[in-house]
C-alpha cells in the first residue's frame, strides 16, 4: 500500500516537473525558404516565456506549429508529454481547449457581438448554454477592465485597444492551461501597452497559465517574461531570464536590446 | 531548354492546383456528413442563398422566358410553325436558362460574397482564431455552405421555371396574340418530367460547384485587400466557366442520343 502511494506521488512529481511544452528540432520552409531550422524550446508548467526576435525570424511561424495551423516537415512539439504531429484530429482538438490565444489583430469575428466572441468557444467548444456564457463572457469583460455596456456592441465599433483586451477576455474566457500572446502590445500607444501587459499578468497569474508571448517590443518583454528567447535565422540562439538579460555576452541579444543599427545581425536593405 | 523547363512548370503548377482543390473538396464533402452540425450557420446560408438570390433569379428566368418566346416566335413564323413556341419555351427554360441563368448570377452574387468573406477572415486570422477556440472551420463555415448552395439551388431553379414559363406565356398570349388555351394545351401536352428533373439536377451541381468554389478561393487568399480581390474574382470567374462546362456534360448525360 505504502509502496503504492509512493510510486502514485513519484509519478504526479514527474508529471509537474516536465515541461508543458516542448519543442525539438523543429524545421519549416515555404518553398526555398527555411524560415525554422531546428528550433529548441522547452517552457515549464505555469512560467511565461517571451520569444524575442526581429520581424520575418519566424517567431508567428513557431506559434502557429504548436497550434497545429503550420505543420513542420522535421522535429517534435510536445504538450504535456504529448507529441502533437502525431495525434489524430478530434485530440488535436481536444488539445487545442487547452490553449487560449491573443491575436495579433485581435482577430474578433465581426459578425458578432463583443460578448457573443468572449462567450465563442463556452457556446461552441463546451456546449454551454448561451445564458451561463454571457454571464461568463461579462464577467471576463470586467476582468479586463470592460464594461457591460461593451458586451453589445460590434467590434467594428471598439478602439485598437479595446479589441485587444476583448480578445484578451475570449482568449482566457475557457479557463486555459496555455496561452499564446503573438505581439500583444503591437499597435498601442505606450500607455495603453502598459495596461495590456498588466492585464496580461494579472490574468496569466490568476488562471496559473503557461504563458507564451512572441513580440519585438523589449519593455513589454521585460515586464511580462519569467523567461526570455531570442530567435535568430529559425534558431533559438539565446535563453534567459529577465535579469540574465541585461548580462549576457551574446552580440546578437546586445544589439536587439539596445535597438541598434550596427551589429551581426543585418537587416536586409538594398544597397546601391 | 527554357522553353521545356516552361512547358514542365505550368503543367507541375496545374497539377499542383488541382491536386489542393481535389484535397480541399474530399475535405469540405466529409465535413458534411460528419458531426458536430452547426444549424445556427446552415439556417444563415439557407436564407443568404436561397432567400436573398430570389429576386435575381425571379428577374433574370422571367425576362430570359419573355425573350426565347419573341426570339422563337421571329424564326418560326419564317417556316410558318409558330404552334412549336410554346414547347420551345418549355425547353429552353427549363433545361438550359433557369439553371444556367440562376447559377450565373448566383455564382455572381453568392460566390462572389463567400470568397470576400472568408477571404477577409483569413487575412484577419479569423479562421485561425476559431482553430484556437476548438471549432473546425470546415465544419462551421465550409459545410453550411456547401449544403445550403446544393440544396437551394433546386427551390431557386424550380421558382425560376416557372416564372421562365409565365413570362413566355405572357409574351405569347399578350403580344403575339395566340390563343391563351391552345398555349397552355400545348405546353401541358409537350411537358416531360425529365425536362425538369435535368434541370433540378445542373442547379444542385451548379450549387456545389458555387459555394465549393467562394470556399476555396477565400479560404486560401492571401496578402490583404488585394488577395481577398483576386479571391473574389477567382471565384466568380472559375464557377462561371465550371458552370458552363458542367452543363455540357450533364445535358450529354441526360439526353445523349
Amino acid at each position: 500500500m505504502f509502496s503504492l502511494l509512493k510510486s502514485t506521488k513519484k509519478k504526479a512529481t514527474a508529471k509537474t516537473s516536465a515541461p508543458k511544452i516542448k519543442m525539438t528540432g523543429v524545421c519549416k520552409s515555404f518553398g526555398k525558404k527555411n524560415v525554422l531550422q531546428g528550433v529548441d524550446l522547452e517552457i515549464k508548467k505555469g512560467e511565461s516565456l517571451v520569444i524575442i526576435g526581429g520581424s520575418g525570424t519566424g517567431k508567428s511561424v513557431t506559434l502557429k506549429c504548436i497550434l497545429g495551423l503550420l505543420v513542420p516537415e522535421k522535429g517534435s512539439i510536445e504538450i504535456d508529454g504529448v507529441d502533437i504531429l502525431k495525434v489524430k484530429n478530434h485530440q488535436r482538438e481536444e488539445i487545442n481547449s487547452k490553449i487560449g490565444m491573443l491575436f495579433q489583430g485581435a482577430a474578433l469575428f465581426d459578425s458578432m457581438s463583443v460578448w457573443e466572441n468572449v462567450a465563442f468557444g463556452l457556446i461552441q467548444g463546451q456546449k454551454m448554454n448561451k445564458k451561463k456564457a454571457k454571464q461568463i463572457a461579462i464577467e471576463k469583460l470586467a476582468q479586463v477592465g470592460l464594461s457591460a455596456d461593451v458586451a453589445n456592441m460590434y467590434p467594428a465599433d471598439l478602439s485598437g485597444g479595446m479589441k485587444k483586451r476583448v480578445g484578451l477576455a475570449r482568449a482566457i474566457a475557457t479557463n486555459p492551461e496555455i496561452i499564446f500572446f503573438d505581439e500583444p502590445t503591437t499597435g498601442l500607444d505606450p500607455i495603453m501597452s502598459d495596461v495590456i501587459n498588466d492585464l496580461i499578468i494579472s490574468c496569466v497569474k490568476k488562471l496559473g497559465a503557461t504563458a507564451l508571448t512572441i513580440t519585438h517590443d523589449m519593455a513589454s518583454a521585460r515586464k511580462i517574461a519569467d523567461k526570455i528567447a531570442m530567435l535568430y535565422e529559425g534558431k533559438i540562439i539565446w535563453t534567459g531570464t529577465v535579469k540574465d538579460i541585461d548580462k549576457t555576452d551574446n552580440p546578437y541579444v546586445k544589439q536587439f536590446i539596445a535597438g541598434s543599427a550596427q551589429g551581426p545581425i543585418k537587416m536586409l536593405i538594398k544597397e546601391n | 531548354m527554357d522553353f521545356i523547363r516552361l512547358i514542365g512548370r505550368v503543367f507541375i503548377n496545374f497539377f499542383e492546383a488541382a491536386g489542393r482543390l481535389g484535397i480541399f473538396t474530399l475535405k469540405a464533402v466529409y465535413s458534411c456528413f460528419t458531426p458536430p452540425f452547426y444549424l445556427k450557420q446552415f439556417f444563415i446560408q439557407f436564407i443568404e442563398i436561397g432567400f436573398y438570390s430570389l429576386p435575381v433569379v425571379a428577374l433574370t428566368t422571367t425576362f430570359a422566358g419573355m425573350v426565347i418566346a419573341l426570339q422563337t416566335y421571329t424564326g418560326f413564323a419564317r417556316v410558318s410553325a409558330e404552334g412549336a413556341v410554346s414547347m420551345v419555351v418549355w425547353i429552353a427554360v427549363t433545361r438550359e436558362l433557369a439553371p444556367v441563368m440562376a447559377g450565373l448570377m448566383v455564382a455572381g452574387r453568392i460566390g462572389a460574397a463567400m470568397a470576400a468573406e472568408l477571404g477577409t477572415m483569413r487575412v484577419t486570422e479569423q479562421i485561425d482564431a476559431l482553430s484556437t477556440l476548438s471549432t473546425n472551420p470546415f465544419k462551421y463555415l465550409i459545410s453550411p455552405r456547401i449544403v445550403a448552395g446544393v440544396l437551394m439551388m433546386p427551390v431557386l431553379v424550380l421558382i425560376g421555371d416557372v416564372l421562365g414559363i409565365c413570362g413566355g406565356y405572357l409574351i405569347g398570349v399578350y403580344k403575339l396574340d395566340f390563343n391563351a388555351t391552345s398555349y397552355l394545351i400545348n405546353t401541358w401536352n409537350f411537358m416531360q418530367p425529365m425536362d425538369v428533373i435535368s434541370g433540378l439536377v445542373k442547379a444542385a451541381v451548379f450549387g456545389f460547384i458555387i459555394a465549393l468554389m467562394g470556399c476555396y478561393n477565400g479560404f486560401n487568399s492571401k496578402g490583404g485587400a488585394q488577395g481577398v480581390g483576386a479571391a473574389t474574382t477567382n471565384a466568380v470567374v472559375s464557377s462561371s466557366i465550371l458552370i458552363l462546362i458542367f452543363n455540357y456534360i450533364i445535358t450529354e448525360i441526360f439526353f445523349q442520343t
